[in-house]
């Protein structure tokens, strides 16, 4: 894969450098069968540093997971070798069925089919809390 | 609008709501006879998938009271929750039997659940260490009917602080009344947890946390016990040196206000001695029969909130 030219896919460019590994790990890229590549600190003017995500296939993206992590990342759509979108994206008021309670005594550790829910208590510090035990779950938890 | 048809979490509903819950309670207890066929011909189910006698008799005995009927189960063994059934469906197959719900359940979240499923309210009637709302309308008026005000208190909280699910829900009730302040007696390993102190603060609810009970009883206009547990201590020295202090005595009593509410969750154990019950300053038997009015009052309320 040339990393500089994608054809139909992704570039997920501005993540916060450090975060673009996460980006992979919750978005499940290492299970996909196309080209990815994570470029990691990268020389930015208005950052300094940055990490860069190139997915090689329109995939069908959880954008609400990419805005979770790093709301100040964009997302760049190619088709036939031209940028025809560049999504911004925005802290998510809730994460619906990205996120895993870690309480063991909430009714989600149970209730198997049960989508795990989380709302924005804090939009500062990235804090959510379960939707149903309220138990805190932090940004880099 | 899932709060003003079911009652999950206290705060859910608003001050006003709760004090027109209240109004309602205190009517009938003026005139109960209004209220004998109030629920005639309506069901109320109790699903108790763990063992709390005194919360379900509350809610029964409040169902009969209206003219209603009860049924549900005890236990979770005797139910098709042993089978393996989920919450979701429980509760739209028993809302397909009774009118309203009540429901103890040892996870947390539980009631949030079955109220997102089930075609008749919810009433949250405990679950784990969570909330405890109806504990919570019981406090309420007892308060109210005791001090004649829910605003302008200086209230006592003692014993365990960390795991009482009913002291934080009443902080957060009474947070929202004006001129509140607590006072947190209790060991240090039972303090109330960061995320209480924090929000009090983000309330501007002014508190004091100390260590003994008798520093400060003569200060307080309302005092809510609770137990506190060995086990819970980290070292046998400090429960040893601190028990005493948690165990509220008539000698206790002296300093204290003439019209000092003292009051208890209960079950208690030994943290109020029984010599204390003839004191009229005793209101925790109060507190149950309240509990049964809030509880007549907020079935009521659901049941008109569903038609």
């Amino acid at each position: 894969m040339n990393i500089n030219e994608i054809q139909d896919g992704y570039v997920i460019d501005h993540i916060h450098a450090g975060l673009s590994m996460r980006i992979y790990r919750y978005l499940e890229l290492d299970k996909l069968d196309c080209s990815v590549a994570i470029i990691k600190n990268a020389k930015s003017e208005r950052m300094g540093r940055k990490d860069i995500i190139k997915i090689d296939e329109l995939i069908p993206l959880n954008l609400e997971i990419i805005s979770y992590i790093d709301a100040g990342a964009t997302v760049n759509v190619i088709k036939d070798g031209k940028l025809i979108d560049k999504k911004h994206l925005a802290v998510p008021e809730r994460v619906v069925g990205v996120l895993k309670c870690k309480n063991p005594r909430c009714i989600t550790q149970t209730e198997q089919e049960l989508q795990h829910v989380f709302v924005l208590k804090d939009r500062e510090k990235g804090v959510y809390s379960c939707y149903y035990c309220d138990t805190i779950h932090k940004h880099e938890d | 609008m899932i709060f003003l048809l079911h009652l999950l979490d206290i705060i859910d509903w608003s001050p006003e709501d709760l004090d027109r819950l209240m109004d309602a309670a205190d009517d009938m207890i003026a005139r109960p006879d209004d209220y004998r066929e109030a629920a005639k011909y309506k069901k109320l189910a109790t699903l108790f998938y763990e063992p709390s006698t005194r919360t379900r008799l509350s809610f029964e005995a409040a169902m009969l009271e209206l003219g209603g009927q009860v049924l549900g189960f005890a236990d979770a063994s005797a139910s098709s929750v042993s089978k393996g059934e989920s919450v979701a469906d429980t509760v739209r197959t028993v809302g397909c039997y009774a009118d309203i719900i009540a429901m103890r359940h040892p996870k947390e979240g539980a009631p949030t659940v079955a109220a997102a499923f089930s075609p008749v309210p919810i009433i949250n009637a405990g679950d784990g260490g969570h909330h405890h709302p109806t504990q919570t309308l019981a406090d309420l008026l007892t308060i109210r009917r005791e001090k004649g005000r829910l605003n302008q208190l200086v209230i006592g909280m003692c014993g365990d602080l960390q795991f009482g699910r009913t002291v934080h829900s009443l902080m957060n009730a009474m947070a929202r009344y004006k001129s509140i302040r607590f006072v947190l007696i209790s060991p240090e390993e039972l303090r109330v947890p960061e995320y209480m102190r924090e929000g009090m603060k983000a309330l501007g609810v002014p508190f004091t946390e100390v260590e003994k009970l008798e520093d400060v009883i003569g200060t307080l206009d309302v005092l809510y016990m609770t137990r506190v547990q060995r086990e819970r201590f980290f070292n046998e020295a400090d429960y040893v040196r601190l028990k005493d202090s948690y165990i509220l005595t008539m000698d206790k009593l002296k300093p204290a206000r003439k019209d000092l509410a003292v009051m208890h969750p209960l079950p208690r154990v030994n943290e109020i001695r029984q010599a204390v019950d003839k004191d009229p300053r005793a209101c925790y038997f109060k507190q149950v029969l309240n509990g049964k009015h809030m509880r007549k009052a907020l079935i009521l309320k659901l049941l008109e909130a569903a038609k």
